[in-house]
């Protein structure tokens, strides 16, 4: 059995782990809030631009003519897999599960005979991607802290993404972020980030007539909008995992501290039964000393 | 008469208020936009001004914007800006 000091010197260090893990999950806690906030805030534009890209694009017919990023490159041979994780870890499995979506949706395609390659923000998904798809990866970013992420940052991603796909270094481009649902819920989701994926028939259900005047016409007002939904897709992603990894922080963090209690009631009961233990035999000595005077 | 005017950045709604009417810096040409205007829609010019009217007669206040997009429709009048400037 472990001596008294050993004990006491356990109890006291996981105590000390304690506290930490329970000042993270406050830090996380206020974090979320603002995260989710900043969420929230980005919504309007993004549906408002979806609404409108899709009641255009849904009036444009597709030729050679229109721009790429729209009719896409006409084939679906090599994908583009634009994996958002963050730079940190200790977030549960935040990490984790994005990247085994990554990683079964490209082992489905390379099953299929397609070319996969990986463009990472974060420095966790770069780690863990790298350990089977190391030569997959093209470019990969370090984004810091996805809390003070602005719209200048993602643009230029955005830009940077839009160039290789005019370049044709990929045919399909996916992202793939961590939706917040809730502070115990964040699923790992798919979503198609070029060519845009237009709904048919959307564009009446949104209330625009046939009588909308265009300046200048709808092909350059697409022109113009559709690499900006490509950096306002990616600002919703970031922001999406900016409140997910708080989320998924907080629980962590928050099952730590419960862990770290548990094991401390344990250490104490044993510490305690140690003492008794040494007392009994220290009286069963004096006794047996006394007795055989 | 007052015409809903929502000015959105992809950070925040920068804006939602009614007002009496809004100059918008189209990429072909100034436009204002009063209640009741015709249905459009307009790219910007980078670096213009939008002359926000609150009234009728008052003096404009002009917020610049970048990146914008202008959308009129029977609801009011929407601008997505990449970015504003106060």
């Amino acid at each position: 059995m472990a001596s008294l000091k050993a004990l006491k010197i356990r109890i006291n260090s996981v105590k000390s782990t304690q506290k930490i893990t329970k000042a993270m999950k406050m830090v996380a806690a206020a974090k979320l809030r603002r995260a989710t906030e900043a969420a929230e805030a980005s919504r309007p534009y993004a549906e408002r631009l979806e609404a409108v890209v899709s009641s255009i694009a849904s009036k444009v017919t597709v030729g050679p003519q229109s721009p790429k990023l729209l009719a896409g490159s006409g084939n679906s041979d090599v994908h583009l897999f634009v994996v958002a994780t963050s730079d940190k870890g200790l977030a549960g499995a935040f990490n984790t599960n994005i990247v085994r979506l990554a990683r079964r949706q490209a082992e489905a395609l390379k099953a299929e005979g397609k070319t996969v390659k990986f463009y990472t923000i974060g420095k966790k998904g770069r780690d863990q991607l790298s350990r089977t798809f190391r030569g997959d990866i093209i470019h990969s970013i370090e984004p810091g802290d996805l809390g003070k992420l602005t719209y200048a940052d993602v643009q230029a991603w955005g830009e940077d993404l839009t160039a290789r796909f005019e370049a044709g270094e990929f045919d399909v481009a996916h992202l793939f972020f961590s939706k917040f649902e809730n502070v115990l819920t964040q699923t790992p989701t798919q979503i198609q980030l070029m060519p845009v994926a237009v709904a048919a028939g959307e564009g009446d259900a949104m209330g625009v007539s046939a009588t909308v005047e265009y300046e200048p016409d709808e092909e350059e007002i697409l022109a113009d909008l559709l690499p900006r939904n490509v950096a306002v897709q990616l600002l919703r992603a970031n922001r999406e995992n900016a409140a997910s990894e708080q989320g998924s922080k907080m629980t962590a963090m928050d099952n730590a501290t419960r862990n770290a209690g548990d094991m401390i009631n344990k250490l104490t009961i044993q510490y305690n039964r140690t003492r008794q233990a040494a007392i009994t035999t220290e009286l069963i000595e004096i006794i047996a000393g006394a007795e055989a005077l | 008469m007052a015409l809903r005017f929502e000015l959105v950045t992809p950070e925040k709604l920068y804006r939602s208020d009614d007002v009496y009417m809004v100059v918008v810096p189209g990429s072909e040409g100034d436009f204002g936009v009063l209640e009741g205007h015709s249905p459009m829609m307009s790219t910007l010019r980078n670096d213009a001004a939008l002359e926000i009217y609150a009234s009728q007669g008052a003096t404009p206040e002009r917020v610049i914007i970048a990146g914008g997009f202008a959308e009129v429709n029977e609801n009011g009048l929407t601008v997505l800006a990449e970015r504003v400037e106060a």
